[in-house]
Parts: C-alpha cells; structure tokens; sequence
C-alpha cells in the first residue's frame, strides 16, 4: 500500500499541535491570574494572597513544563515534516518565530525560574515583577505566533520572486498589522483566559464540596469569575469570524462552517442544527435562524455571504489564471531572466502572479499543471472545500461551550458579590464537572481554524499538499508511533500529578490563619 | 534608497552568518553547562540530596537557557531557511531523537521530587542523564556530518531530495566529533557544578570536569588532523555575486583536500579561534585543579565558544556542503533570506538581545551563591 506522505505529515502535525494546545491556553490564562493574586498580596500585604499565589504556580508549573516540552516539536516540524513551506515562505514566516523567540520565551522561561526559585531571594515587588515577566512572556508569545498563523491565513505583505523560487517579504508592517492575525491573538488569548478561569473555579468549588481551604478557595473563585467572565465575554464577542470577510478563502471557510452551498440574500441565516452533507451539497433537517450568520459572519446586515458553490466557481477561474502566471513563470526561468524577449511574460506573470498558488492545487493530479485536464481543473477546484462536516460541528460545540461559559461565569460573579458562593452545592458540582469542557471548546477552535484552511498551508499561495518534506512514509509512521507514546505516558504522568497536587492542596502559613487586625478592612469575600 | 539598504546585502549576510555562529555558541555556553550537569547527575550525585543539590543548582536557569536553542532553530528559519529546510528534514530521525530528549527533561525536572519513591527518583535521574547525552551527542555527530557534506540535492523549484539515512550520520569523523561535543559538555557541567555545589558533590565534579578538559582537547586536536588528512573540503570555482538572488544552482563547486583550512592558510589571525578551543579548556583543567571554579566556568566557556566557531571559521563561505550535488551546497551568498527579511530581523536583534542579556544577567546575580543542602531538605527556596 502507498501511504500517503501528506496526510501523515498532516496527522502528525495536528497530533503535536492539539497536544500542545492542551497546555498552552491554561499557561497563557493561569500566569495573568497569578498575576491578579500576587497584586493583591503586595497591595494588601495578607499572606493568604501569597499562598494562593503559591498553590496556583504548584500547578502552573507542572502545566508550563509540559507546554515547554511540547513546544519545541512544534518549532523544529516546519523544517523537518514541511521542508518545502519552510524554504517557500521562510523570509516570513520565520520573523515572527525568532522574534517570539527573542521577545517572549526568553521573558517568560527566564523568569519563571525567578517565580520558583525567588520567594527567598526578591523582595515582594521584586517578585511580583518576576510573575509579570512569565505572564507578559506568555502572552507575547501567543502574540507572534498568531502572527505567524494568521499569515497563513491572510498572507499579506509578500511577494513571489521568480528567481529565488519563494514568497519574500514586501512590506513587514502589512505583516505585522494583519487584521486576521489581531482577531485571532484577541480570541485565542481570551480563551486561554477562560481555560485558567473554569479550571481555578473548577478546583476551587471541589475544595468547597469537601469542606477544605475555605478561604482560600472562596478568594481564587472571586477572582476565577470575574476574570473569566469578562474573558469569557470577550471570546465570543471578539470571536475570530470578524477576520473571516478579509480574503477569498476565508470566506470559503465560513461559509463551510455554516454549511452554505447556496448564496443566500443577506443578512443569512444561521442553521443551529442540522447535518451536512458534502455528497449531496445540502444540509439535511436544517434548523435556520434568519438573519443570525450574517451579523455573526459580516458585522453587518447587507453584506453577502458567497456560498459554497459560488466559491468554488470563482476557484476554478482562479486556476485558470494561475495556469498563465505559471506558464509564464517556466518561460521566464527557461528564458534565463528578465530580457526583452520575455517583457510580455513578466507582465503577464505580474497580472496572473496572484492566483498562481491555485495553479499549483493541480500537482496533486498531474505533475505538470500546464497539462492539466479540465476534469482535472473541476476537481482542484472542488479540492477549494474543506471539509465541512467537522468544521460545522466543531464550530457548534464551540460556540455553544462559549454560552455555557458565559452563562457559568455570570453565575459565579454574581454568587460572589452576594457572598453567597457556598450556599448552591450542586452549582458547585456543575462547575466541578465542566472543568474538562473549555479543553474541548479551544481544541475544537484549532479545528476550525486549520482544517477550515485546507486544502492550504497558505492560503490562496501553496497548497498544503506541495508543502511536505520527501521522506518515507515508514520514517513517519515510526515518529508518529513515537510521540503517540510518549505524549500519552507524559499525560497519564502529568494528570497523575496534577491530581496529586490538588488532593495535598495548599500550603497555607500560619499568618494568614491568625485572624489579625488587618482582617477587619473589607473584604472582597467574607471571612468564614 | 530604502531604509533597509542603508546596509548592504553583502554585510547583512556576513552579519547573519556572525550572528548564526554567536547564537550556537551561545546555546553550547549557556544551555551547555545544564546539559552537562544532567550527563554528569548520576556521577557526581551518589544520594538523593547530592543529586537534588546537582538539580537545583541549574533549576531556576535551565528554561532560559534553553531558549538560546529555540532562538537558534526561530534564527536560522527566518535568516538561513534553505538551511533550516534541508538539514532539519534531511536530519529528520536525529532531529526525532533530540526532540524526544527535550520532551522529557523538562518534564523530568518538575516531575522529579514530586514522589517520595527512590525507584520514581533514580528512573527520572537516568531520564535527565539521558536528555543531557543524547542532544549533546546529536549536535557533535551533526557538526561533523556538515564538515563532510550531507547527501541531498535539490529540484529546480528548490524541493529538497535527501539521500541518506540515519545511521549514515553515524560515520567514525561524524561519532569523534559527537564525543568532543560530550567532553567538552562535561567540562562545562562540571565547572558549573564545581562553582553551585559544595563538598563531594564539588569534589566529584572537579575530578571529572578537569579529566573531560583534557579529553576535549585532544579529541578536538586529534579532529582537526583528521580534517585536514581524511575529509575533502569545498570550494567555489564560479564566480560569486555576494548580493546576488539567493539560488544555490547557479553555481559550480569542486571537493578539494584540505580546503576547509584555505581560510586559516589565507588569514592566520584565524588560528585564534581554534586556539581559544583549545587553550580555554587547558585553562579551564587548571583552574578546576586550583580550586577557581568561576574563572575554570569563563575558561570554559570561551573554549565551547572557540570549538564551535572554529567550524564556521573553515567552513566559510559554505554553511551546508552537499556531498551528492556540490553546486546546491548552501553558501552564505545564496541560501539566506531577502534583503529586506535579514535587515528586520537585525533590527530585532539589535533591541532585544540587550534586553534579554541584561534581565538574565541581573537573574544569575539574584541566584548567585552555592546551593544549600540544609534548604532543600527542609524545603524551602527550592523548586526540584
């Protein structure tokens, strides 16, 4: 059997990548909560602050070691799996990784050792400085790499030089403004808000079920619910669709996570259940709500929204304009250069140039894309769809997770400033239970991002099947059996872990159980 | 004239190949002596609270440190990306096995003296001397497969086609050069250790690190004779646009004995570099015998800097030779990034490698001082 080398190289990829992710958005989350508390502590000077602080960064730190350890696969697979994409679009994409690198990792793992390490040495503002550091690190990080993602997804500010065979970089401020990379890092930041948020409340509410570190579990969920329902607010509010009108395939995107085959009047209704399929170009018993798609969609109520099939033939003219730039590209190599012979090919190549990534959605057909049969033109342009089920059902589940936290949220906030927080168990079991679910809702979120970007890796500019290293496909099996392994020993290992530090809890010193008199001052929550 | 020529195409790649040197030699100093530490753990720590001593001497610097790696794979993608595509994919199963030994320290680390259970503590131990071995090795075995010239070639349309397999890589020149890279990482593990530790640890450390000073030394010497005697070097026989597009096929190169020392033959000056390999680790025996770990630390790490230089140094212009089509070799003047990218990018590394060396300088002063025994066991201001 003939394995096929891209979609190994795929698996592998959204294998490590989902791996990662399971532990990015909790790091990104859980350090600007560590932030809040550790203010609180230097602000106020209660120790109990610090101790949340430090039972917190406990389980941060198992968290970030895992985050770290994931990371670095993710860094070294574009050179090793995506050899072509690397040396194809390497001028830009490469910045926003070494720059992550100088401006992020370095802050954020520089002084995470500090945060452990330091308690001792620093004086209190000398570390809250510290825990700064790791959350603006963190942060950072997640700045440029959506940087980095969301060129893929809009890729701006580039151009094709014919002599060096790859996208080199025009205008790096278009790169570093692109609107579809700025909704993204709003969206992506606050769901990792919101993962730390549900998990602080989660654990917190399991500590008041079984009666233990009251006080220091009704403080964590006073910050928990108003950091994560602000966050939680953002996410959806600010949700990553506001990019989604900005290039071709991202509409095609978003009219593949609505399964639209038909352009409809706009604004467009919203189908909140139904199932697609791709066979049939139709959504079976399909709920609509009018009016909802378009403005979560456009912002706006008379901007349409093409559908699939209208997309799909606009791709097909896509394709065959970029047969010209392409055509035209051979005979200006072949020709050695830009001589007068070949004035006419330049400028039909600078007319076509933006559509010839779609000329090359052809090589998984004929090697050739010049020799290309119509039928073969038809099903590359078919290829522009991804693949729409999961994309429908993923948005679904993320969308209604985002309700649900939303709606949790709330709840606790508005427990908290009634001082009631303990006075509901079974709300206390519902936030216990929900712990795993913002987990689900950001992976789902990875999903719609990046499958509903197939069949690119850039959009519009090399498809994802061009993209892959030559290597074979026993070398690929062999490394995806390895990490399988060993990511799923580490998990078992870190939840172990993860558990274990819980069930011991926290460290409370004996300052913060002496009722002094600075206890008297108001209180964000009650003293029990 | 744009902004970005102000510095002209030729300079900026010169730069960025400084830079691409002055980032590896930075992570061999600086994440060198934690690799070292975690080969040398199960030698210099015969108790659980040595070898917890050994651990927490590098636990609030290691992650830092190890971004100096990450910084070399972000630079060499967004500088050098044909090299970044070629030697990641073509040394795709090395690359595997590093990754599985940077997947598990970190984990090792925190995971450690999270269980009471001997057995739990002396698995992760051998894990940590495991994860400190396996890349130090890998990068040596690397370096010497570079100086010999890797099997791959590329299509008109730059795909990348690599001929060779894993254990190819394992060729005795490419294994010398792993070990010089093992002995001159435990050199360095063991100053450190020398410097943080007190009494058997220190003791340990100091009779193993002066014997992997000397080891360096004459695996590296006895290296550089094989280079020159046994492996044919590279040299460009076009003539060569140092500003030209970055192509690698549009030039033509010859394998030559003893061309990798045409530099040093043209500009002597150049001995300094190997000679600072090779006179730092002398120092650095010295000092370790003379009880002046800091000093023995310095020496070390100006001979790390020195060794790994050096191959830069011979090799220039060439960054990645190819042994089964010499004219895609990848060169300083045609495999880098565009003008614009390279300027960008300095820019980047103008402004924040200062920021990043003053905070970690001002990190190591606030963790200076040996590690004290009494503190991890009773648990306080000690992570691991």
């Amino acid at each position: 059997m003939d394995l096929d080398i891209v979609a190994l190289s795929r698996l592998q990829f959204a294998l490590t990548a989902l791996y990662h992710f399971l532990f990015v958005p909790l790091t990104i989350g859980l350090a600007v909560i560590l932030c809040i508390m550790e203010t609180v502590y230097v602000m106020t000077g209660r120790t109990i602050w610090r101790d949340m602080t430090k039972f917190w960064g406990v389980l941060f730190g198992i968290n970030f070691a895992m985050g770290v350890a994931t990371g670095i696969v993710m860094e070294f697979q574009f050179g090793m799996n995506w050899s072509y994409y690397s040396h194809y679009v390497g001028d830009i994409f490469g910045a926003p990784l070494a720059i992550e690198a100088l401006m992020a990792f370095f802050l954020e793992a520089s002084f995470v050792g500090l945060f452990f390490f330091g308690w001792d040495r620093l004086s209190k503002v000398g570390h809250l400085i510290a825990t700064y550091a790791v959350a603006a690190g963190s942060n950072l990080s997640a700045l440029w790499i959506l940087i980095a993602n969301g060129w893929m997804q809009n890729p701006v500010g580039a151009r094709f030089n014919a002599q060096t065979m790859r996208m080199e970089v025009s205008n790096f401020a278009d790169v570093l403004t692109n609107p579809v990379a700025q909704a993204k890092f709003v969206h992506t930041v606050s769901a990792g808000y919101v993962v730390a948020a549900i998990f602080v409340l989660g654990v917190s509410s399991w500590y008041l079920l079984k009666g233990r570190h009251v006080a220091l579990a009704k403080r964590s969920m006073t910050v928990a619910a108003s950091f994560g329902l602000a966050a939680s607010l953002s996410v959806v509010l600010l949700g990553d669709e506001s990019g989604y009108l900005s290039t071709e395939h991202q509409k095609m995107k978003l009219a593949a996570i609505e399964a639209m085959w038909k352009t409809e009047p706009a604004p467009a209704a919203f189908t909140v259940f139904g199932f697609p399929d791709q066979e049939a170009r139709e959504t079976h018993y399909a709920v609509h709500i009018p009016a909802v798609m378009g403005l979560i969609g456009t912002r706006s109520l008379n901007t349409v929204i093409p559908g699939i099939d209208e997309m799909v033939k606009r791709a097909e003219a896509r394709i065959q304009s970029g047969l010209l730039a392409y055509d035209a590209l051979q005979q200006i190599r072949a020709a050695g250069g830009t001589t007068g012979l070949t004035q006419g090919l330049v400028s039909q190549f600078e007319s076509h140039g933006q559509d010839m990534g779609y000329a090359l959605l052809l090589k998984r057909y004929v090697d050739d894309p010049l020799k290309a049969t119509p039928e073969q033109i038809a099903k590359a342009a078919q290829d522009t769809v991804p693949w729409v089920p999961p994309l429908y059902w993923s948005f679904r589940i993320m969308v209604g997770l985002g309700m649900l936290f939303i709606a949790l949220t709330l709840t606790f906030f508005v427990l908290s400033a009634r001082r009631t927080l303990d006075h509901h168990r079974w709300l206390l079991k519902v936030a216990v239970w929900v712990i795993p679910l913002p987990w689900v809702a950001a992976e789902c979120g990875w999903i719609v991002a990046e499958l509903g970007r197939q069949p690119w890796v850039i959009e519009g500019v090399l498809p994802t099947a061009v993209a892959v290293s030559h290597l074979g496909a026993g070398t690929l099996l062999l490394t995806i059996a390895g990490f399988a392994l060993i990511y799923t020993v580490l998990f078992v290992i870190e939840m172990k872990l993860m558990l274990k530090a819980i069930r011991k809890g926290p460290e409370i010193s004996p300052m913060s159980l002496r009722p002094g008199p600075a206890d008297n001052s108001p209180q964000l929550v009650p003293a029990e | 004239m744009e902004l970005h020529e102000l510095i002209s195409y030729e300079v900026l790649r010169v730069i960025w190949w400084l830079l691409l040197g002055i980032v590896l030699a930075a992570f061999a100093i600086m994440d060198g002596f934690d690799l070292g530490v975690g080969m040398l753990l199960p030698f210099v720590g015969r108790t659980d609270l040595e070898r917890r001593v050994a651990i927490n001497s590098i636990g609030p610097v290691w992650e830092g440190n190890q971004v100096w790696l990450i910084l070399g794979g972000g630079a060499i993608f967004a500088a050098w990306p044909q090299l970044y595509a070629v030697s990641f994919s073509g040394f795709y199963l090395a690359m595997f096995a590093i990754l599985v030994a940077l997947i598990l320290r970190p984990v090792a680390f925190k995971f450690r003296s999270k269980h009471e259970d001997p057995g739990w503590r002396s698995r992760w131990d051998g894990v940590l001397c495991f994860a400190g071995f396996v890349p130090t090795l890998i990068c040596g075995v690397a370096m010497g497969n570079v100086l010999q010239g890797v099997p791959f070639r590329l299509t008109e349309d730059m795909h990348i086609f690599y001929d060779g397999s894993f254990f190819g890589l394992l060729n005795p020149f490419a294994l010398l050069c792993g070990l010089v890279s093992v002995a001159m990482l435990a050199m360095h593990g063991a100053t450190w250790l020398q410097l943080k530790a007190n009494g058997p640890v220190a003791d340990r450390a100091r009779g193993i690190g002066s014997v992997a000073a000397l080891v360096t030394v004459v695996l590296f010497v006895v290296a550089g004779f094989l280079l020159h005697g046994f492996v044919e070097g590279y040299r460009i026989t076009s003539a060569v646009s140092v500003d030209g597009p970055s192509n690698p096929l549009g030039k033509t190169v010859v394998l030559q004995a003893g061309a990798w020392f045409a530099n040093y033959a043209a500009h002597p000056v150049l001995w300094v570099v190997p000679g600072l390999g090779v006179a730092g680790a002398l120092l650095a025996a010295l000092l370790m015998r003379t009880r002046n770990p800091l000093l023995a630390l310095l020496c070390s790490g100006l001979s790390l800097a020195g060794i790994v230089l050096s191959v830069g140094v011979s090799m220039f212009p060439f960054i990645l030779p190819s042994s089964i089509d010499a004219r895609a070799s990848l060169t300083v003047w045609d495999s880098s990034s565009s003008h614009l990218t390279l300027f960008i990018m300095l820019v980047c590394v103008v402004v924040f490698l200062p920021i990043v060396l003053a905070y970690t300088s001002w990190i190591y002063a606030v963790m200076r001082g040996k590690v004290d025994p009494k503190k991890i066991e009773e648990g306080r201001g000690h992570a691991y």
